[in-house]
């Protein structure tokens, strides 16, 4: 697929992107002139891409919530906690406590487990039952209630960030779900204008084996980032950054790759490794940005998903 | 004879000042008034606009705009050969939360006095220069510490919410504490970060939570601290309203809807209008195939019983955590000829919404976010039927917006000269991966990788709020992240934001175009605008820094 790449800011920008489909995106910005920049504002809560072992801690490593703070329990009473929970409590609330087949809630999300500090809420459900719900009362004596308990406790210590669950050691599900025969045909359609199976992505499953990882880098065109990163190029991308001319008043005209651009100022940086930028008055000086993302970012808003998970079932052939 | 007229009048308009010098505080009925030289609650008044009556920065003179003073805060408890700080809080202080320096919030501005807030601190600074009056710091036992919306005020007191779920109540003046008083279970993994909003003696408070609890409002006595009521924003209890859309009151009992920002409020109606967040667990199964109400709403409150007048889902099952949590608008507006009290939202969904703030009846639904790529249909009633092949997926669903949504936070502004509703959209794709793949579903935000992929670019976006359409789009260029802070609209005719090239940037109101800007960093909080002595100021957050400009 050739999109054409060249996106000619001739007037301010909105003007002539038209009906408002802005696509052009510069590479990291530098550093704005703050000493110290906060994040950027973003989702009240931001997640990591992936659960990080150790979870339920942000910052200096600190535990956020109680759960976490609480000093470990004894390993020993842990385990026999643990013992007694498969044989007492598991059926219904299953092996993990993330609630069971038979009905027993999910007690890692329980308000009463998450507020209990030493047995002294766990262990009366547990003899007493609770009747009206459908749990019977268990036989048990306080020390072994109490085991549960802190075998509970355990669990929730070892909680992910955001109130994600304990990680598990179930590998991650293969993302590779696609048509590869299909994929090729879409390929071909689409994207061998650019690229060839046998020049630049030949063996592209041997350098990228992971299927998640060669989606997201064929997807994005190589920018892939974690949540945060709003569609940005990733920070150290080695991605291809897009070129500009700046065609001065003068006639000179000025090239290199950008390095910035907005309503004011554009920056780029020229072949010899030298920085010059210039102000923007309205729409002069010309500027004309070339992006070799662009036919990247043109596909994602005609993607479909069965045509991408078929592109990558095909392209994890290409050993 | 003209002489007499004069010296009627000056005592009118001195006022103002005398009072300043006072230190009267925010009397109740000031809320009442439209936004003009102070900036006495979290959107400079109770109807959400963001519209600041003071002109002198307008169109013709904002080219002149420039630097009055900088104040950096320092977050902390303080140390040897700092300034003073009034320490409370309940911690152990081994916890520090961090995100102290950053604000992302709005100040209120009375009696020539800046209220901010960051997670665990506050500060007072002297309007006229930036000088810091006082700084308190909360010693924390934990919770998230991503960001803190402002402080409240009644009279000469303030409120703030704290990560640890306090609300706590300062001396104006001094900074001292009053009280403070426990608003939510922090065993519950509850963490609060909104700004308090006083409607006469009632001190608003919502709060957040990640982990599969219920989301509720409260109200709590603005002299006493005491609980005078408590809204749940999901059922819990057996004949509830909306129990019906989940598959039982334990899985409702665990459904969210926290209302995490702060809403707008009626006096005409005493209805508080506030957006609730997503539903938990957000991104997999495990609440049935119902709307889970009252999840992504905007709901509307008696701020005298706590309860729901009407409600309206703008997003519906959500699976993205797409939070409705927005403040919205109130628009005194006009629809098919008839004088109609409205309220709008644009939802980080990409959806913008128009409903009657009186019966919740529904008007406008429509999409503001370009590239929003989830919705299947718009139903009869406005509300969205969400496409069930976006939701995250082994294989990967590409949808934008991303999870951070084409709006956040950060909050958008109605001027009713122009009669636009201006928001920052942006539009981001994300790869959505289902990792949990177990049936019972995952817990909180788990359950999900999502990858950014790429942006089809982010706006200063004009909507028409009576039919939905985009009067006007402004590109940030060269960002996908544009608008960072919110927004602020005045009487000059202007648009405040910031761009996504690290400018605070005043718009046209009416084009759109730039009109003048300075490159100062990426602006992290609304820009906030008050009048002092007779100079209009703008007052814009980069970080840990004010930078407040004005006209000489």
């Amino acid at each position: 697929m050739r999109i054409r790449n060249s996106l000619v800011i001739a007037a301010m920008l909105g003007l002539t992107v038209g009906a408002g489909r802005v696509t052009l995106q510069t590479p990291a910005q530098p550093p704005p002139p703050s000493a110290r920049q906060g994040p950027p504002p973003t989702a009240p809560t931001p997640a990591p891409a992936t659960t990080p072992p150790g979870g339920g801690r942000q910052g200096r490593g600190q535990a956020v919530f109680p759960q976490q703070q609480r000093p470990p329990g004894d390993p020993a009473v842990i385990e026999r906690g643990k013992t007694i929970y498969a044989v007492t409590c598991s059926a219904c609330h299953g092996v993990d406590a993330r609630g069971g087949q038979l009905g027993g809630p999910n007690l890692l999300r329980s308000q009463l487990v998450l507020a209990d500090q030493d047995g002294e809420l766990i262990v009366p459900v547990i003899q007493s039952g609770r009747p009206d719900k459908g749990m019977p009362p268990m036989p048990i004596n306080p020390a072994d209630g109490r085991a549960v308990a802190i075998f509970l406790h355990s669990l929730l210590a070892a909680a992910g960030r955001q109130g994600s669950p304990p990680p598990t050691d179930a590998p991650p599900p293969n993302v590779v779900v696609g048509d590869a025969a299909a994929g090729q045909t879409f390929f071909a359609a689409k994207c061998t204008a650019c690229h060839s199976a046998t020049g630049d992505l030949q063996g592209i499953a041997t350098r990228v084996p992971d299927g998640k990882t060669l989606q997201n880098i064929w997807v994005s065109g190589g920018v892939a980032a974690g949540r945060g990163g709003r569609g940005g190029r990733g920070r150290g991308s080695s991605a291809a950054v897009p070129s500009v001319t700046v065609a001065l008043p003068s006639g000179e005209k000025v090239e290199g790759q950008l390095r910035r651009l907005d309503d004011f100022i554009v920056t780029l940086v020229q072949a010899d490794g030298t920085e010059r930028s210039f102000r923007r008055e309205g729409d002069r000086p010309k500027i004309d940005v070339r992006d070799p993302l662009q036919g990247h970012r043109d596909l994602l808003g005609v993607l479909t998903d069965k045509n991408m998970h078929d592109v990558t079932a095909y392209l994890v052939t290409l050993k | 004879m003209r002489l007499r007229k004069l010296l009627v009048i000056a005592p009118v308009v001195l006022m103002p000042m005398v009072l300043s010098g006072q230190g009267k505080g925010v009397a109740p009925a000031d809320l009442l008034k439209p936004l003009a030289d102070s900036w006495p609650t979290y959107s400079g008044d109770y109807s959400g606009k963001r519209y600041s009556a003071l002109k002198l920065i307008n169109k013709s003179t904002v080219k002149n705009l420039t630097l009055a003073w900088v104040a950096r805060l320092t977050d902390g408890p303080g140390g040897p050969g700092g300034r003073p700080v009034i320490v409370g809080g309940e911690g152990t202080g081994e916890f520090v939360g961090g995100g102290g320096d950053t604000i992302k919030g709005s100040a209120l501005v009375v009696d020539g006095t800046i209220y901010i807030s960051t997670p665990d601190n506050a500060w007072a600074l002297d309007a006229r220069d930036g000088h810091e009056r006082w700084h308190f710091y909360w010693k924390t036992r934990g919770g998230t510490h991503v960001g803190n919306r402002g402080l409240g005020m009644w009279n000469n007191y303030l409120y703030m919410e704290t990560p640890d779920n306090y609300l706590v109540s300062l001396e104006a003046k001094t900074g001292k504490e009053r009280w403070h008083k426990v608003i939510a279970d922090f065993n519950l993994q509850y963490f609060s970060t909104t700004a308090p909003v006083i409607v006469d003696n009632h001190v608003l408070v919502g709060t957040g939570n990640d982990l599969d609890s219920p989301g509720f409002l409260q109200s709590f006595d603005a002299e006493t601290g005491d609980l005078r009521w408590k809204f749940y924003t999901v059922p819990m209890n057996p004949g509830d309203p909306g129990l019906d859309t989940w598959p039982s009151l334990d899985a409702a009992r665990h459904g969210g809807a926290q209302p995490w920002l702060p809403g707008a409020y009626d006096p005409e109606t005493r209805l508080y209008i506030i957006g609730t967040g997503n539903p938990t667990p957000a991104y997999t199964p495990g609440r049935g195939e119902g709307d889970n109400l009252f999840t992504c709403s905007l709901v509307a409150v008696h701020v005298d019983t706590g309860k729901m007048a009407w409600y309206f889902q703008t997003s519906p099952h959500d699976m993205h955590d797409w939070d409705s949590a927005q403040t919205p608008i109130l628009i005194d507006g006009v629809i098919n000829g008839r004088k109609r009290k409205l309220v709008s939202t644009a939802a980080r969904n990409g959806y913008f919404f128009t409903l009657d703030r009186v019966t919740g009846e529904h008007i406008v639904t429509s999409k503001y976010g370009l590239a929003t790529n989830w919705v299947k249909e718009v139903a009869k009633n406005g509300s969205l039927r969400r496409n069930p092949d976006k939701d995250p997926t082994v294989g990967g669903a590409l949808v934008s917006p991303t999870a951070g949504g084409t709006i956040n936070w950060e909050p958008p502004a109605y001027n009713p000269d122009t009669g636009l509703f201006y928001v920052s959209e942006r539009n981001g794709y994300t790869l959505f991966y289902l990792t949990e793949t177990d049936p019972r579903g995952s817990m909180g935000l788990g359950g999900v990788e999502q990858v950014g992929v790429g942006s089809a670019g982010s706006y200063l976006t004009a909507i028409d709020y009576k039919t939905g359409k985009i009067v006007w789009r402004r590109p940030y260029p060269g960002g996908a992240n544009g608008g960072g802070g919110g927004l602020l609209t005045t009487a000059g005719g202007l648009v405040f934001a910031g761009d996504a090239g690290g400018n605070i940037v005043a718009y046209d109101a009416t084009s759109g175009s730039p009109l003048w800007h300075s490159h100062i960093g990426n602006v992290t909080a609304p820009p906030q605008t008050y009048m002092l002595d007779g100079r209009q100021y703008l007052l814009v957050a980069i970080g840990d820094t004010y930078y407040a400009f004005t006209l000489y």
